[in-house]
């Protein structure tokens, strides 16, 4: 590695490390309620205070910055890994259908539980997300072991998504009302409503599968060069490809059991990166792109929570916004390069 | 022998139940080029990516270093064999540096990370193969030639004993394809490479190629030497030419002869000929040649251009009794072109026939064959 690309990778990563903190901050300090920046402070140093303040940053803000931040993170690592298995830069959870068919086992299982009077452990919430991912996975996997066009592959996975949400508007019309408002905020996509119960079983579930991603990065690199190349470089082809799709499950399993479908993050912020990066190693991409994704969201939670405060936007729609135009660009810039 | 690399005996290869080629028995060995030819479809790359392990033979076995290759794991075959393939990997956003590089994945840690030694090997590659200046180039932006440079140091670089390489220059221009297997030539009898790929320009196979391995329906046809393969009319029976003829001597390539009664006689002699009998090709006009000598520079392309060839034996004048010959065709021909203006001993028959056109009135210049255009459609 030349010295003038380790320097722009330090810089990169110190640039995402700083905007990180940033918003951690912003999100602390700002919010629907007028707290003094002091006050912040001084509620901070004394965790387990029962003062106003103390609660509201210990027990609302705190709880969603950081999921927002792990949670983000999660969901643009895992279209990453969906990018590289697929070799297509639009792959992501979203698009794949898979956010939404972890939606829909989720919300099949909270409407169950509710109806039962049975308490819903967060656990059990990754869990079924877990299942309905891989359902559609599956799908997608045995569709693109006949279909070798990746536009149709992208196709099938949008009709699976729409299959999905269609099915689980009308389970939540059709919900006893008191679970409506329950479903109905989570199934928009929130980072609200998550306790620091949820957030540690968050971070555990993301963290151990973040190690594992790491483990994989090798292999990921050689895949980059085509499956034929990377059989060839000595990459069990068949443990690899299980591995990354249980992995990208997971992530974005964990982010739907928590935050409802998000979308455009697993797309836009591994691109962002890429560029800012100018590689696509993926031991630089994994912590770079974790790191964007928490960025992005804090980013886009911030202004959902504050932009017609009191009232907040759903995330999704938030990060819509900013997405879209990524891919977008993403897209033509790439019309460009196969064009010139 | 046992310096070889590897050994596949009675090996099918295929997909599922499919068997594409089978009973296939070939050696590869260090320091030379095994070369397989075969016409399109005949399974050529089926074998290639079975020895590379990408398929499961279907019968038969492979053994890699003496050892049986189903047995290995791909780690252990990668640190022995390393190929080049025919698809063009199009990687976001890698340099050639960073493609190179990948080829020490099979001896680098759980993370990937290259050593120092390992960033030697690196640039060793990239200097053999001629490829310093490429280094901080986007692999997506550089021409084909320079890309399959990039994938052979990739494959340089992974130390292989054993090289597969499935139609290397398929995309590459003349300049390029010469200087690709000149430098695959060097680097085998440098670090006694064993090498086998596959090639579709018979002309370079038959030059850079130790042994060759025919295949056509669906097994070996022949293998041997480019001196045993490359014989009359081989070539033209392993590809099932019906239009046409190849060249073993001179590897070039003549298309099928125009048909009729001749309508030129042409004078030709040390290779003077040539692009007269090409051009009345082209022009789809029948034609005669003589009087040439059976050791004549024109004469394989005459044989396989011309409705006729009057021919005399080597080393020997134009006789007589070739003369009388000539001359029963030129009679028949509307015009005579002549090619050289030298006539010495040997060749001195020809001017008998050309002495006998001018008085007919029959000679056509050799920069006036365009007007044979308006000629034969007056016809």
């Amino acid at each position: 590695m030349s010295e003038k690309r380790r320097i722009r990778y330090t810089a990169c990563f110190l640039i995402l490390a700083l905007l990180l903190a940033a918003l951690l901050f912003l999100n602390t300090v700002i919010g629907s309620t007028q707290l003094g920046m002091a006050d912040v402070l001084q509620a901070l140093l004394s965790p387990g205070g029962q003062g106003t303040t103390e609660r509201i940053v210990w027990n609302i803000r705190m709880p969603r910055l950081l999921s927002a931040a792990l949670l983000g993170g999660a969901l643009s690592v895992s279209g990453f890994l969906l990018q590289t298995f697929f070799g297509n830069p639009i792959a992501g959870p979203f698009v794949l259908g898979i956010s939404s068919s972890a939606k829909l086992a989720v919300a099949l299982i909270m409407i169950y539980c509710l109806g039962q009077g049975i308490v819903i452990r967060s656990v059990t919430l990754i869990l079924s997300a877990f299942l309905g991912a891989m359902l559609s996975m599956g799908v997608i996997l045995l569709v693109s072991g006949r279909l070798k066009s990746m536009s149709l592959l992208i196709v099938c996975g949008v009709m699976i998504g729409y299959i999905c949400t269609a099915v689980t508007d009308i389970v939540v019309t059709f919900a006893d009302d008191s679970n409506i408002v329950n479903l109905h905020n989570w199934s928009m996509g929130s980072f609200a409503g998550i306790d620091w119960g949820g957030v540690r079983t968050a971070a555990v579930t993301v963290f151990a599968s973040l190690f594992c991603v790491l483990l994989l990065a090798k292999p990921m690199g050689a895949y980059q060069l085509g499956e034929v190349y990377a059989q060839n470089m000595g990459v069990n082809i068949r443990c690899f490809r299980i591995g990354l799709i249980l992995l990208s499950s997971v992530l974005s399993a964990c982010v739907t059991a928590f935050a409802g479908p998000i979308s455009f993050v697993g797309i836009a912020v591994p691109h962002l990166v890429k560029s800012l990066f100018r590689t696509s190693k993926p031991l630089l991409m994994i912590p770079a792109c974790f790191l964007g994704g928490g960025v992005f969201c804090l980013f886009c939670d911030l202004i959902a929570r504050t932009l017609f405060s009191p009232s907040e936007l759903s995330i999704s729609s938030v990060t819509a916004v900013f997405g879209v135009p990524v891919v977008i660009w993403m897209l033509l810039s790439r019309q460009r390069k196969s064009a010139g | 022998m046992d310096k070889s690399i590897m050994i596949a005996n009675a090996l099918s290869v295929g997909y599922g139940r499919k068997t594409v080629v089978e009973d296939i028995c070939l050696m590869a060995v260090p320091g030379q080029i095994l070369t397989l030819i075969g016409p399109n479809g005949s399974g050529k790359s089926t074998i290639l990516k079975t020895l590379i392990r990408q398929l499961p033979p279907l019968s038969g076995t492979v053994f890699l270093e003496g050892r049986s290759m189903p047995r290995m794991s791909h780690l252990e075959i990668a640190r022995s064999v390393s190929a080049v393939l025919t698809g063009r990997p199009e990687p976001e956003l890698m340099t050639c540096e960073d493609v190179v590089r990948s080829g020490r994945y099979p001896y680098t840690g759980r993370l990937g990370i290259l050593s120092e030694a390992d960033q030697q090997k690196v640039d060793e590659a990239m200097t053999a193969v001629g490829i310093t200046d490429l280094r901080d180039r986007d692999f997506n932006r550089i021409s084909d030639g320079q890309r399959q440079r990039v994938m052979l140091a990739r494959a340089i670089c992974q130390e292989p004993k054993l090289l597969i390489l499935d139609e290397p220059t398929s995309f590459l221009d003349i300049r390029n394809k010469l200087d690709f297997l000149y430098l695959l030539k060097a680097l085998v009898r440098e670090r006694q490479l064993a090498v086998i790929l596959s090639l579709h320009e018979l002309d370079l196979a038959q030059k850079f190629s130790d042994t060759l391995l025919c295949i056509r329906d669906g097994g070996i046809d022949r293998w041997g030497t480019p001196s045993e393969i490359f014989t009359d009319g081989y070539i033209e029976q392993l590809y099932g030419v019906k239009h046409g003829r190849y060249d073993v001597r001179f590897g070039s390539v003549e298309a099928e002869p125009p048909h009729g009664a001749p309508l030129v006689f042409v004078i030709g002699g040390g290779g003077s000929g040539i692009p007269v009998y090409r051009k009345l090709q082209r022009m789809d006009i029948p034609f005669a040649a003589g009087v040439l000598p059976e050791n004549d520079l024109d004469l394989p392309v005459a044989s396989a251009l011309a409705t006729e060839v009057i021919r005399e034996r080597a080393f020997e004048p134009v006789s007589a009794e070739a003369v009388q010959r000539a001359m029963e065709v030129l009679t028949e021909c509307r015009y005579l072109v002549c090619c050289t203006e030298i006539f010495g001993t040997m060749n001195r028959g020809n001017r008998q026939l050309l002495t006998f056109a001018e008085k007919q009135n029959m000679i056509l210049p050799v920069g006036e064959l365009a007007r044979l255009w308006d000629k034969t459609s007056a016809l």
